[in-house]
């Protein structure tokens, strides 16, 4: 047997002719650094659930407010603080979306406790049921009653569906959220997109044209960078008062310097490459070699900053609103829509309920986005 | 001579996330009581895995020795778990790095780095400890060293701070030290400072070095043997000598007409055309095949074993068959080697 | 390293210079009276009397310069709604919640950040790493008003488990610590499993293998040390995340710190204390800048020397 292998190769003992071409087989198929960047994207679940969930809320933002009847500024006080009610969704008891207002009352008895219950709901004994959780032996607080209040019907509305209940102005609050998302996406776009320009030109020209232009353009960036953005934001709003273009304007004046920064170092770095020089010593003007061969070549780190401008620019308006800088009524955006919230919050929860959850998820889908692009079109992270 | 180390079919593999990358495959060595082997070979030939495997220090879990035996003083490192391992290395096995810039802790005092080893090995008080770590600085000649052993790295100069690695290593007499690519990082004047540095603490404390290079002037210089490396596997190895004046396989060949020498003009340079295999996927035969000048169908079809060319010499090609034509080194590379063996090995330097 | 500090101290001094002087100017240019609805109750000669004795007939440079004389004094002017009380009165008296809080959040989440972080870059890719991976994510995303919505909420109306608002001991201080350290937290978490890994991969590390050095003196001797060095670059970002969470945290738990009392100020329209505070915050936020900066060079030994002073 071995023999036999022996004598099979025998016939191999001779000198490969033209040995150099195999080489060739050993390099990899040739792929763009953009076809790669989007391929590990694509690869990227949560980037990619995030993109769908973002494009999900952008399409809600523009069309939800039209879904039902109601628009977000017509005022009925007696239909103020009513809680979500969603058709088909009114049965499944915790989703809490069933147009009931409850309480969990404690007392010494039973009884006390039910009297309490009453009272909480304007002695609506009709539509009032109690669930009894414990007896109670006559000591403090010892039995424990819920109180159950079906808002809806009190009120006469058995068919009426607000989804995600009204406020205390007795406005749809379906409406009014998703119209505020799209006041709050409206302006975070409009900021991210100031900044940008700002952002871009500065840097770019920082750093193309170098020298003492960029000296002292980056001296000017150091001590604006050194004042807290809150400061300056605070001080332009109470100088232009508050609307969507002073927010947007006051967000992009305390944001521009990190695109800068950012556009200018990378600019730096691709200015002595060949091909900048190459179309240089062809006498391509200065405009034209920023915008059809920088700019193109800083386009995946503009995105990246971008992509993390806007979700702060989305907090930082939520944040004067809360503050009492916000948006003036009855405009709505989801920080005004979490301010009102916040003042019935221990006893009408729901009305801050969706706008945060809302808010929340905007936040993280945009952050993820921003990772899931950041490492995909930083090479140094990539194998 | 008494063997220290003996190295077995040692196959090192990671786990990546595009599969299985064979880094190091059926190596066989030993190693005697205070001999110097050099292990050569190009960038990504498996030389620091081999050697991290000795040290029990691949990167788990992704890291693994997946066959064979590293048998040191009868002790199979390889199936050693990590508490046993910590007890051998720095003690008996230790090891200096390529890069004296990044081998050292920034934010900690080179003597407190110097004394964790003696510390723990040698279960030495701290001024004990601190005594020895002063003898050692001097050891490697490091001026001053009262002064120097509560400074930090970075007030150290490269050739220092390699200086002050070594002294780490030597700490606790170690049996062998294996040091990877030491001076690589240093300039020339410096790198002969750290050799000669070696060579003398070898004679004195008679241990054996592991001494990993891409340079063949050094190894003329330290080794007493010589292992190539080729993608994995040692497809030469033999004595200085035999490795030098008698090469056998062509990767051999290739590197010795590399070398740069003093009395060569570049233009005779012999460089091995192509790039490495790709070690997700080695060839079926042998991996040189594709790069090899004088490659026969066989090395295509079937790895070569080690062809025996006396005691102390084999190489892995099929070129030493005895159905194999007979080959010659090129013309180039022969001219090298007799123009060494005129120098007697020392013009290189 | 003497030299470095006088540097940045005059640094600092020119951009407080340049806040002070540019919203000066802007409270100038603002719309209505400086002395806000209380103007109103006030007949024609008290207003010229009220107006004389703050100085708000004097030419603006006048007035520029005594606001520049009186700021370098500490002196941030009165307020007009409290009493004329002094604005540095004010905030002195503020000051105690909002430090506190401050602190304690800042401990809370920057000591849990750490050793999550820890954790998950020693046990890198098991469950605890994506568990912080998760928390990092959520923690950074989701605004610090909602945490504290969902905490007043549930442990404090629905559990209640601790007091929902106001300040009155320590048990008061703890839903609004926790709502503040969120960020913290996950920002130092995520920052510390990054800056770990990297830390563990190096070389040195291995040469600390090398001697022998076991999995606990590798972490915490070699470790720990040099990948907390770079987290106090994360300091200032964290301070001033927590300088912007203290104005809704105090807000909505009812803390009477500063600022809360900045929010008030704002819907009052009491522009000394506005303007007080502002620059409050602005030199806060500076000396806080200022002294991670000098924090930075005691801890990392490669800075200290390149600071020169030995
Ligand atoms: N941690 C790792 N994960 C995956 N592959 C690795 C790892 N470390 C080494 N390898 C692979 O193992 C092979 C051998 O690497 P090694 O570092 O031993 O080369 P070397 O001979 O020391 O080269 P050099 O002269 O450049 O130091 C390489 O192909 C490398 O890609
Ligand atoms: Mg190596």
């Amino acid at each position: 047997m071995a023999d036999d292998n022996k004598k099979n190769l025998d016939h191999l003992f001779v000198l490969t002719e033209d040995n150099q071409q195999s080489n060739e087989k050993i390099n990899r198929p040739v792929t763009t650094f953009l076809q790669d960047a989007f391929r590990s994207l694509r690869r990227n679940v949560a980037a990619m659930i995030s993109l769908v969930v973002l494009i999900i809320i952008i399409v809600m933002a523009a069309f939800g407010g039209q879904m039902n009847e109601y628009d977000s500024t017509t005022q009925n006080l007696s239909w103020a603080k009513m809680p979500p009610k969603v058709q088909g969704l009114e049965n499944i008891g915790w989703l809490g979306l069933d147009g009931t207002d409850s309480e969990t009352i404690e007392a010494s008895t039973v009884e006390a406790a039910k009297e309490r219950g009453l009272a909480r709901f304007k002695n609506d004994e009709e539509h009032i049921t109690f669930d009894v959780k414990s007896e109670g032996d006559g000591t403090e607080d010892s039995a424990k009653v819920v109180a159950t209040h079906d808002v809806y019907a009190s009120k006469d509305m058995e068919d009426t569906y607000f989804w995600f209940g009204t406020d205390g102005l007795g406005r749809d609050l379906w409406t009014r959220t998703w119209e505020g998302t799209r006041i709050s996406l409206f302006i975070a776009f409009l900021a991210a997109a100031i900044d940008l320009v700002i952002g871009v030109a500065y840097g770019g020209i920082s750093g193309y044209y170098g020298g003492r232009a960029d000296n002292v353009m980056q001296r000017i960036i150091e001590i604006i960078t050194g004042i807290p953005n809150l400061v300056v934001l605070i001080l332009m709003i109470i100088i232009m008062g508050s609307g969507i273009v002073s927010i947007s304007l006051a967000l992009a004046i305390t944001g521009w310097t990190g695109m800068a920064r950012i556009v200018r170092g990378e600019v730096l770095k691709l200015k002595n490459q060949e091909f900048v020089l190459a179309s240089r010593t062809l006498g391509a003007p200065n405009g034209r070699i920023i915008s059809r061969h920088l700019i193109p070549n800083v386009a995946s780190l503009i995105i990246i900053n971008t992509m993390f401008t806007i979700p702060s620019a989305i907090f930082f308006e939520a944040f004067l609103s809360f503050i009492g800088l916000g948006l003036q009524p009855p405009t709505a955006s989801l920080g005004t829509l979490i301010d009102d919230g916040f003042k019935s919050l221990t006893t009408y929860p729901h009305m801050l309920i969706f706008p945060a959850i809302l808010i929340s998820v905007i936040m993280i889908a945009f952050n993820l986005l921003g990772d899931g692009l950041r490492d995909a079109f930083d090479p140094k992270m990539r194998k | 001579m008494k063997k220290i180390l003996d190295v077995k079919n040692l196959n090192v593999s990671f786990n990546t996330y595009g599969g299985e990358v064979k880094a190091v495959r059926g190596v066989n060595f030993d190693l005697h009581k205070g001999e110097t082997l050099a292990i050569v070979g190009e960038s990504g030939s498996g030389k620091s895995v081999t050697t991290k495997a000795l040290m029990g220090l691949l990167p788990k879990p992704h890291g693994y020795v997946k066959e064979g035996e590293i048998l040191f003083e009868d002790k199979d490192i390889a199936k050693l778990s990590e508490k046993e391992l910590q007890k051998i290395r720095g003690k008996d096995l230790s090891m200096i790095f390529q890069d004296p810039m990044t081998s050292l802790n920034p934010t900690m005092k080179v003597g407190t780095q110097i004394m964790e080893g003696l510390i723990k090995h040698q279960k030495m008080s701290k001024t004990q400890a601190k005594e020895r770590a002063l003898e050692l600085l001097k050891l490697v000649k490091i001026p001053n060293a009262e002064e120097r052993i509560k400074q930090y790295p970075h007030q150290f100069s490269g050739g220092m701070r390699q200086r002050v690695v070594v002294a780490i290593a030597l700490a606790c007499n170690p049996k062998v030290l294996i040091a990877d690519e030491p001076t690589t990082a240093l300039d020339v004047t410096i790198q002969a400072q750290i050799l000669d540095l070696m060579k003398d603490i070898q004679k004195k404390t008679d241990s054996s070095i592991i001494f990993i290079t891409h340079d063949l002037g050094v190894v003329a210089n330290v080794a007493d043997r010589v292992a190539v490396m080729y993608a994995g596997k040692i497809v030469e190895i033999g004595t200085v000598d035999e490795i030098f004046y008698n090469p056998k396989h062509p990767y051999t060949w290739g590197l010795l007409g590399s070398m740069p020498t003093l009395d060569s003009d570049d233009s005779e340079l012999y460089a091995i055309p192509g790039t490495p295999p790709d070690l997700l996927n080695p060839p079926k035969g042998d991996a040189f095949a594709p790069r090899n000048q004088f490659a026969m169908d066989i090395d295509f079809e079937e790895q070569p074993p080690m062809f025996k060319v006396s005691d102390t010499h084999y190489a892995a090609t099929w070129l030493l068959d005895e159905r194999a034509p007979k080959i010659d080194p090129p013309e180039s590379v022969q001219k090298r080697i007799d123009s060494m063996a005129s120098n007697d090995g020392k013009g290189d330097m | 390293m003497a030299r470095y500090i006088l540097q940045r101290l005059g640094y600092m001094i020119i951009t407080l210079f340049i806040i002070a002087t540019v919203s000066f100017f802007l409270m100038k240019l603002m719309p209505g009276s400086p002395l806000g609805a209380a103007q109103e109750k006030l007949s024609e000669s008290q207003l010229e009397i009220v107006l004389d004795k703050y100085g708000l007939n004097d030419p603006i440079p006048v007035q520029y310069y005594t606001y520049m004389k009186n700021l370098v004094q500490g002196d941030l002017g009165v307020s007009f709604q409290f009493d004329n009380r002094e604005v540095t009165g004010i905030l002195l008296d503020r000051f105690g919640p909002s430090l506190q809080l401050g602190l304690q959040a800042l401990i809370l989440g920057s000591v849990i950040g750490i050793l999550f972080g820890l954790i998950a870059a020693v046990y890198h890719n098991g469950v605890i790493d994506f568990t912080s991976t998760i928390i990092a994510v959520l923690g950074t995303s989701i605004p610090s008003f909602v945490f504290a919505g969902l905490l007043q909420y549930y442990i404090g109306v629905k559990l209640e488990w601790l007091p929902v608002a106001t300040w009155d001991g320590f048990e008061y201080s703890i839903l609004p610590t926790i709502a503040l350290a969120i960020f913290p937290l996950a920002t130092s978490a995520r920052f510390m499993r990054t800056e770990m890994v990297e830390v563990l991969g190096s070389d040195f590390i291995t040469t600390a293998r090398a001697k022998g050095v076991g999995k606990f003196g590798v972490v915490f001797k070699h470790g720990l040390r040099n990948a907390l060095i770079p987290l106090i670059t994360i300091m200032g970002p964290m301070a001033v995340s927590l300088l912007t969470g203290t104005l809704v945290i105090e807000k909505i738990f009812g803390v009477p710190g500063i600022g809360d009392q900045f929010v008030n100020s704002i819907t009052q329209n009491d522009y000394p204390i506005i303007m007080g505070t502002t620059l409050f915050f602005a030199f806060f936020f500076i000396l806080v800048i200022l002294i991670i900066d000098i924090l930075y060079g005691i801890v990392d030994p490669r800075i200290r020397l390149t600071g020169g002073d030995k």
